[in-house]
């Protein structure tokens, strides 16, 4: 069963104080630390999981800077067969439609039964990414997969709805599946892997320009303050006992 | 020039959504004068939907058929993109659920509309749409835009706009529509949860932990923190995923809807999905030690500074206070 994984390179914005650039279009990203976006690292373990009991290639697909090659090499370094990167000139002008156009040229190219994206980026949260590929190759998909059986040509997919409900389908290949948190348990890669990887193929595919784009990013800017909380400063001992006095007051203890 | 705006109705065993009353609200409060509000309803049945819907929206298109009983993205892509090719509307708006997941994005491909998803607020301009979105776990907001000229398609986020009664009678039409069958996806059938030994419902305190308490070891500080003021302990989704508590516990759209009392929520970042779980909580209290983290924007009262240290102190004063008290 061969397998592509299409995968993200973000940062981790959770901790950070935020610039936006000079001219207001992305993040500055120069001091934040960059992995493999969450749900993308299930979608790969799933790919991996599909791997080891039916056999076949992985390929991975990455659309960003010449940096995702580190992401990319961690998957190699994990099993997966080889990496493509996609580097196109107007980078930061893309929307997730031309980003998908991107992808779909390369995988028109290539021998699949399953094509795996990450439910939601955590950078832009669009969501869009996997579907839209599904649209393009005009195959079946599923969103939002928390559980997966699979067979030679079919799979028994659970996808998450609001509330904990899901919902079950059965869905031939080739298709499109996007991957919730959560399904599986994402392994981390081993040193033989790590050296191993270093002989895989990355392909890299410059010098083109995306077309299709569709949606502009007029502006990026921080939120207007709003309403905000209350904040208890002092010691741990002193926010301790400001607290105390609202729980008590509110008679909540 | 296009002017309506259509809303496609969500439901799900046999209930419309909320966010079907919030979109069409939004839609009544934004469309220009000549344009109307349709509401698209897609249904084995929809005579119950229409009864609901009557006041909400000018027009409500209604497809019946046995195909559409479960929500199925292909059978609902092809009845929405033969409508939306008709009938030409300016904006076709969907709620950022699940379903909206499953049908959105490949429906702009096949209408090759421009689309923007997870929007919280959007503007009709003389030539342009233009959205605002959340980005970066809701540190950044972006303004986005594209050319109206042939329409488009918007997913807002659930819970952003408040639903209001209208006051419309809405024109009802009845269009048939014969699908090509689709063979290589079908429903099999509805999964519910397994109920745990706890409902989070239920509970009138809460103390729920994030990503930010770093190792499940660090469970323990909390579960006595709770107990001593006599609340249960929930979570984040990172929590469950990472297997550490069960996802019964888990707040959030994915998860629980609470209502409690007190929440306190400690190394939650406060990201859209989770705050749609718990915002109507009665009083919030959020520890975070990064000052820019969204929770402290729907917090009462915030605390910036490492939860490992807060959580041992607060206990402690309670416990003191308590003792204190019964002495
Ligand atoms: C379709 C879909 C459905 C989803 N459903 C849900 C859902 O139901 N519920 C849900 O919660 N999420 C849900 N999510 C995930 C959601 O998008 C976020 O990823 C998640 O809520 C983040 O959890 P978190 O705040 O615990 O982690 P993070 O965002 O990583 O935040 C951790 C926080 O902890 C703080 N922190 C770190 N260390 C400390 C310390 N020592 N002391 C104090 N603070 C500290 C950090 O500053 C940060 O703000 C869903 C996502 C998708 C795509």
């Amino acid at each position: 069963m061969n397998s592509i994984v299409c995968i993200k390179r973000v940062p981790d914005t959770t901790s950070a104080t935020l610039k936006i650039d000079a001219e207001n279009r992305k993040l500055d990203d120069g001091n934040l630390v960059f992995s493999i976006n969450e749900a993308d690292n299930y979608a790969l373990e799933e790919a991996l999981l599909l791997q080891e009991e039916f056999g076949g290639e992985i390929t991975l697909i990455s659309v960003g800077p010449k940096e995702c090659d580190d992401i990319i090499r961690m998957g190699l370094a994990k099993g997966a067969t080889r990496g493509i990167r996609i580097t196109p000139d107007n980078l930061y002008k893309l929307d997730p439609y031309a980003i998908a156009n991107l992808i779909a040229e390369q995988i028109k190219e290539l021998e699949y039964d399953l094509i795996f994206t990450g439910c939601m980026a955590n950078d832009d949260n669009f969501g869009q990414l996997g579907v839209t590929l599904a649209g393009l190759l005009n195959i079946p998909h599923i969103s939002l997969a928390v559980k997966i059986q699979a067979n030679e040509d079919y799979a028994i997919i659970d996808r998450e709805l609001e509330g904990g409900l899901m919902e079950q389908f059965n869905i031939k290949f080739p298709a499109v599946i996007t991957i919730q948190t959560g399904i599986n348990e994402p392994r981390y890669a081993s040193i033989f892997g790590i050296k191993r990887a270093s002989k895989k193929e990355i392909r890299f595919v410059e010098n083109i320009s995306a077309q299709g784009i569709k949606v502009h990013t007029e502006k990026m800017y921080l939120p207007p303050p709003g309403d905000t909380a209350e904040i208890f400063t002092g010691n741990p001992e002193e926010t301790a006992e400001k607290v105390y006095e609202i729980l008590k007051t509110k008679g909540l203890i | 020039m296009r002017k309506d705006i259509f809303v496609l109705v969500e439901h799900r065993k046999g209930e419309i959504r909320d966010i079907t009353f919030e979109l069409l609200t939004k839609a009544r409060n934004m469309v220009q004068t000549g344009g109307f509000v349709y509401a698209i309803v897609l249904a084995k049945n929809g005579d119950n939907f229409i009864e609901k819907l009557k006041s909400e929206a000018h027009r409500i298109l209604c497809i019946e058929n046995e195909k559409l009983e479960h929500f199925h993205s292909d059978y609902y892509q092809q009845v929405l993109g033969s409508i939306i090719t008709d009938r030409k509307p300016l904006l076709t708006l969907f709620g950022q659920t699940s379903y909206t997941m499953d049908i959105a994005p490949s429906l702009a491909v096949q209408l090759d509309l421009p689309i923007v998803m997870g929007c919280i607020e959007f503007e009709i301009g003389d030539d342009k749409i233009f959205t605002i979105n959340q980005v970066y776990g809701g540190k950044i907001h972006t303004r986005f835009s594209f050319p109206s000229k042939n329409g488009g398609i918007i997913s807002i986020q659930p819970g952003t706009f408040t639903a209001e009664q209208g006051d419309l009678s809405a024109e009802i039409e009845r269009i048939t529509f014969s699908f090509e069958e689709i063979t290589n996806k079908k429903f099999i059938q509805f999964v519910e949860a397994v109920a745990g030994e706890i409902d989070i419902t239920q509970a009138e305190k809460i103390v729920a932990i994030g990503r930010g308490i770093k190792e499940k070891d660090n469970l323990q500080i909390i579960e006595d923190f709770a107990e001593s003021i006599g609340a249960v302990v929930a979570c984040s989704r990172p929590i469950v995923d990472a297997g550490w508590l069960p996802k019964e516990r888990q707040v959030g759209s994915s998860g629980k809807t609470v209502k409690p009392k007190l929440y306190i929520a400690l190394g939650i970042s406060g990201d859209f999905q989770h705050l749609i779980g718990m915002r109507n909580a009665d009083t919030i209290i959020a520890v975070n030690k990064d000052p820019n983290a969204p929770i402290f924007g729907i917090a009462d009262y915030g605390i910036v500074d490492d939860l490992l240290k807060i959580v041992p102190a607060l206990k402690k004063k309670i416990m003191e206070k308590c003792e204190a008290r019964s002495a």
